[in-house]
């Protein structure tokens, strides 16, 4: 058995959630500069080079990327062999308070949808955890912004609408919500299990590295051809037009029901923000 | 690029049209759905706004908190649509005459800043961190207690931004798909 002090899981969390916000991942950065060198576009070339600045700026000034520093989803992968003497979800949520309210992060949290008080401390943060081998503990921070949460949508399909139905669901998707998820978006699909866990799927993986295809070949083709699709929408950077509107689309599938075809569709704006520390 | 100063005139909005890239200069004021709805609610009760918005811009925003010896935080523009409800009757009670945020709004909005000469403008989503370069002061002036969705006072030097609808019904978002 391993014991790991409760007071590292809090000041773990609150460091990743200040870094998720700063610090664009680099993969992230890359395929913006990518993007930028191959759109057509005049004014989507302008777009794609203040979101470049605005990264550099974020990271030069330790100011958050956006002003929205989200919604804090948090997942915690825990060895079978770690013991603790708390409860880590208390633990976890300390640490989004700590991290929001010391590193002067947005705090967008209401302690419920219909009264809407804020919680002043942006918790508690959306907590899944997996059980794994060995006495590590892998945790991931991953702020998700209100504007491409509330275009996000999840799905049961009949079986019959396949891979073309999938695709056409995610291009219309996006391009209904135009300008409002800040695109260039990142998209994260999940496909199978059933309503609840191709949601979680979905959010999964978002923490995956823009560039890296699935090792999946079904879901590798399925990424290769939603982000063509998606692209062909000319929706564009802050849907201004042109010929970036996603810069990947990672895909996670399960086995499901046979009647079912889950889908849930998480869109994420171009600051596709995680962060991970293994304890 | 256009050059804006606010408070806009009529004659500054009747030369705008969807797709042209403008700087903004001077006093703009922050408001997000929390702020519209109790503005909202003293017009519908017959009560003075905390503010008074006669030829003012409202940027759709809410910064991060202001770090010590800055003047404020991340502050890029949120989706316009949520104050779709609340935006025509600002403009046509209250003498508003311009928006800031991002994405496209509804028919009715659309129809009311044609009909009440005002403009809806689009920055940069996502670049909070580049956007706050041009705010040169920031004081809050109302709702303190909704935190980062109180109504603060911008001064905006040189704020960039898109024209979506002009005073003529154009929008640019129709235009491009």
């Amino acid at each position: 058995m391993r014991h790991i002090d409760r007071q590292k899981i809090v000041d773990t969390v609150a460091k990743l959630c200040v870094d998720a916000a700063l610090y664009l991942p680099e993969d992230v950065f890359i395929s913006l500069k990518t993007a930028k060198e191959t759109e057509a576009s005049p004014i989507a070339k302008e777009i794609l080079s203040q979101l470049i600045e605005n990264a550099q700026i974020a990271k030069g000034e330790e100011t958050p990327i956006c002003q929205d520093t989200g919604l804090c989803i948090v997942f915690a992968e825990i060895g079978r062999e770690i013991h603790f003497n708390y409860d880590i979800y208390d633990a976890i949520n300390e640490g989004i308070g700590k991290g929001y309210c010391e590193g002067y992060l947005r705090k967008s949290m209401v302690r419920h949808p219909l009264d809407r008080v804020n919680t002043q401390n942006n918790t508690p943060g959306v907590i899944h955890i997996k059980l794994t081998e060995g006495d590590k503990l892998t945790l991931t921070v991953a702020p998700k912004g209100g504007g491409s949460e509330n275009m996000s949508v999840a799905k049961v399909f009949p079986p019959a609408v396949g891979e073309e139905g999938v695709i056409d669901f995610i291009k219309e998707t996006v391009r209904k919500a135009q300008g409002n998820p800040c695109p260039p978006v990142v998209l994260g699909v999940g496909i199978g299990g059933n309503l609840e866990y191709d949601s979680y799927l979905s959010k999964k993986a978002l923490t995956r590295e823009v560039g890296v295809f699935s090792k999946n070949p079904i879901d590798r083709a399925l990424e290769e051809k939603i982000i063509k699709a998606v692209n062909e929408t000319g929706v564009g950077p802050s849907g201004f037009g042109g010929d970036t509107t996603c810069l990947f689309a990672f895909v996670e599938s399960y086995p499901c029901h046979i009647a079912s075809l889950p889908v849930a569709l998480s869109i994420n704006c171009h600051a596709a923000r995680h962060k991970s520390a293994t304890l | 690029m256009i050059n804006l100063t606010t408070p806009l005139t009529e004659d500054q909005i009747l030369n705008l049209k969807a797709g042209d890239l403008v700087t903004i200069t001077g006093v703009i004021y922050t408001a997000r759905d929390a702020a519209h709805k109790r503005l909202v609610e003293l017009i519908d009760q017959g009560k003075d706004l905390p503010v008074d918005l006669k030829g003012q811009i409202i940027y759709y925003a809410g910064p991060t908190p202001t770090k010590p010896g800055e003047v404020i935080g991340s502050i890029g523009p949120t989706t316009s649509g949520r104050m779709d409800t609340y935006a025509p009757i600002l403009m046509e009670k209250c003498g508003l005459k311009g928006m800031v945020g991002k994405g496209q709004r509804n028919q009715e909005v659309i129809n009311s800043v044609k009909e009440n000469k005002c403009v809806y403008m689009a920055a940069t989503g996502g670049a909070g961190a580049l956007l706050r370069k041009y705010i040169k002061s920031c004081e809050i002036v109302a709702y303190e207690d909704l935190g980062c969705e109180a109504i603060r006072k911008l001064t905006v030097e040189r704020l960039p931004a898109l024209v979506i609808n002009d005073a003529k019904g154009n929008d640019y978002y129709r235009k491009q798909n």
